[in-house]
């Protein structure tokens, strides 16, 4: 190694002295992979592990290398990079890992005929059983429970957005940031941290007590989504409101409108691109929710139109009752695949709503001045 | 904007601003009355529970010794996943708010963000699928070699569905709140601390060591606590993972349990009695979370006071 960094030293002058050559990382990155490699096949080559002790190996080569020629300060920095690099590879795994894991896991369900038109109505161990033993294709969807996520989420949306716009509209132009509002965000803050099985339970207790024990809807799922889906509207609309710029407003006070209709007209118009963001994110948020559901709406096998009336499927619940009470006991694999295919529906669901969350919020974005 | 009198114009108006004001503040009133009544409903309906004769509760020896294994559990699953967390956090948010190429910074963010979008139940399926039966032969091991740790005593459960893979998949799920969290604190930290600290011939590290890790503490530490919060409160991850039971010291057999998994599991077909003690360990739950959320809010709102300096 030394007989290819000579020619560079020569070269250097005396502001690089004393400093690892540009391409350091590079060969020291080489020399990992070659060495993990080596050492991996000695005790069994697998990828992740040649990842990890090529890591480290890279790590320890490029810090002891600094250590070296540049001195301790340098190689502690040298060691924090790689450390601090290190943890944001250690975070994509898991990322990465779900992702895949569902994918191979849940486009034959996807793909299987019917699941996205038809129910659990009906589907009962034995059609599972000949489906494992005849190689009977799997039938059952997720019809249901797409449907009554899309109810609950929609009731629960009704719901919030206008008690959290008009609570953020509140602490925006009419708190003054008094009392009152300083509590109200204090509380909304607060509230971001309840539990979802506890904002399940506070709906079940709610309505076990007003309407009658036992009772199970998709209303009261959506009472429990908006407990966990204000605060998130809240936050988010009122970060939009306060960056409309007060010249805006007072335009046109200027001109004589009315409070009411300079909010209504003008404040939440420049700022409705955020808002809309902002809404899109919460219901992204609250789509996925399991808890919640699970201890208000019950499970439904079939398809329920009505939200007031009688247990309601939605996706969440019919991926973790698939997984955890399989429709066959004796063959698990038809409910798994369901359960997969389902989880791939919710998180394309769920992606697609972040992503157009932040279309929204580009393409319409006014300008902040930055 | 429309031509008509003054005077009938401003009667409407009047009436106008009168309602709308009246519905934003009844908005507002609102949301800390749903709060109140989170922890009212949920009172009632506890109490049953908390007044019964011991031998009505389950496991015979009334309400406390009920709840007291699994709020220990709970306890376990959450510092399990704040341990293995919040040193990956820190050092993810550094490298979106210091480390990443500019361009680059809020792409990667947003890849972090999408760890935070992914539902609860597909993290639950993810461990209870893939990572407990990965991670088993690592079990075996700890179980073998570090089995005199009592927190390691074997012998580790076949399947891997013990509370230690609860905590790393919950670990997973805090990560993005603590990393969220501390990299606004981190990119708040004052131009000109960074810059006098560098132009001191300060390396990168020694210049955040200086700089962004002392104005950035109390947001890590409240950063933390909000994901402690999370992690107590979560259920799916918990229930669909663990394969649960009495409690145990050795995280790597399965035992253990955590409140919002004993209720998300026994709820749906409880009545009666039972009822009302799976929501009386609701409220403690909700009691522990309020309380530490509370903290950590506390914190910001107290450092906020004192960061006016930039």
């Amino acid at each position: 190694m030394s007989s290819t960094l000579t020619p560079v030293r020569s070269k250097r002058s005396a502001l690089t002295k004393g400093q690892l050559p540009a391409f350091a990382p590079y060969v020291v990155l080489a020399l990992a992979l070659i060495v993990g490699a080596a050492i991996l096949a000695l005790v069994g080559f697998n990828a992740f592990g040649w990842g990890i002790v090529s890591a480290i190996l890279f790590a320890a080569g490029l810090v002891g290398w600094s250590a070296v020629v540049e001195g301790s300060r340098k190689a502690k920095d040298k060691l924090a990079t790689c450390l601090v690099v290190g943890s944001f590879l250690i975070a994509l795994l898991p990322l990465i890992s779900v992702i895949w894991t569902v994918l191979v896991n849940g486009v034959p369900g996807l793909i299987a005929p019917g699941f996205l038109t038809s129910s659990m109505n009906g589907v009962t161990g034995v059609y599972d059983n000949r489906a494992v033993e005849d190689g009977a294709p799997v039938v059952g969807g997720i019809y249901h429970a797409l449907l009554g996520t899309i109810q609950i989420t929609l009731v629960a949306t009704v719901i919030s957005v206008p008690v959290g716009l008009l609570t953020a509209i509140y602490l925006v132009e009419y708190g003054n940031d008094g009392r009152l509002a300083r509590a109200i965000t204090f509380f909304v803050d607060v509230m971001t941290g309840i539990p979802s099985i506890v904002a399940g339970l506070f709906a079940a207790a709610f309505f076990f007590a007003v309407v009658g024990p036992g009772t199970k809807t998709g209303a009261v799922a959506a009472v429990a989504l908006s407990v966990l889906m204000i605060p998130v509207v809240v936050r988010s609309s009122e970060e939009m409101l306060k960056i409309v710029p007060n010249e805006l407003r007072e335009a046109a006070y200027a001109l004589g409108v009315r409070k009411w209709r300079t909010i209504l007209k003008v404040v939440i118009p420049t700022a409705i691109s955020g808002i809309a963001s902002g809404v899109t994110l919460a219901i992204a948020r609250v789509i996925g929710e399991t808890a919640p559901i699970l201890v208000t709406a019950g499970f439904a096998t079939s398809i329920n139109n009505n939200v007031f009336g009688g247990w309601i499927a939605s996706l969440p619940t019919f991926i973790y009752t698939q997984i955890l009470n399989p429709t066959s006991p004796a063959n698990p694999d038809p409910s798994s695949q369901r359960a997969w295919g389902a989880a791939l529906v919710l998180i394309i669901l769920v992606m697609v709503l972040n992503l157009g969350a932040r279309l929204i919020a580009r393409i319409f974005a006014p300008k902040s001045g930055r | 904007m429309t031509a008509t009198p003054l005077s009938s114009s401003q009667g409407a108006g009047r009436a106008g601003d009168k309602i709308f004001s009246g519905a934003a503040l009844a908005a507002g009133c609102l949301i800390l009355a749903v709060l109140f009544g989170v922890a009212l409903f949920l009172v009632v309906q506890a109490i049953p529970a908390l007044t019964a004769p011991a031998a009505e509760i389950q496991g015979g020896e009334g309400f406390f010794a009920y709840i007291w294994p699994i709020v220990i559990g709970t306890l376990i699953a959450a510092v399990i996943a704040l341990v293995i967390a919040t040193p990956v956090a820190i050092g993810v948010a550094l490298f979106i708010s210091h480390f990443a190429p500019r361009g680059l910074a809020s792409g990667l963010g947003y890849i972090v963000d999408l760890l935070a979008a992914i539902p609860s139940v597909v993290y639950g399926a993810w461990g209870a699928a893939f990572l407990a039966k990965e991670i088993s032969p690592a079990y075996n091991w700890l179980a073998e070699n570090m089995g005199w740790l009592p927190i390691f005593q074997g012998p580790a459960s076949a399947t891997g569905k013990t509370i230690l893979t609860a905590g790393i998949v919950l670990s997973v799920m805090v990560l993005p709140i603590i990393t969220s969290l501390s990299r606004e604190i981190f990119l708040q930290t004052p131009k000109l601390h960074e810059e006098a600290a560098l132009a001191l011939g300060a390396t990168r590290w020694e210049m955040i060591k200086m700089s962004v890790l002392p104005f950035a503490r109390p947001g890590i530490i409240s950063a933390v606590m909000l994901g402690l919060g999370r992690a107590l409160g979560e259920t799916m991850a918990v229930a669909l993972v663990l394969s649960s039971g009495a409690l145990t010291a050795s995280l790597i057999t399965s035992g253990n349990q955590t409140i919002a998994a004993e209720i998300a599991l026994n709820f749906p077909e409880a009545s009666g009695l039972k009822v009302s003690t799976l929501i009386a360990a609701g409220l403690v739950l909700f009691v522990i979370t309020l309380g530490v959320n509370m903290f950590a809010r506390w914190i910001i709102t107290r450092h906020k006071e004192f960061s006016g300096a930039n």
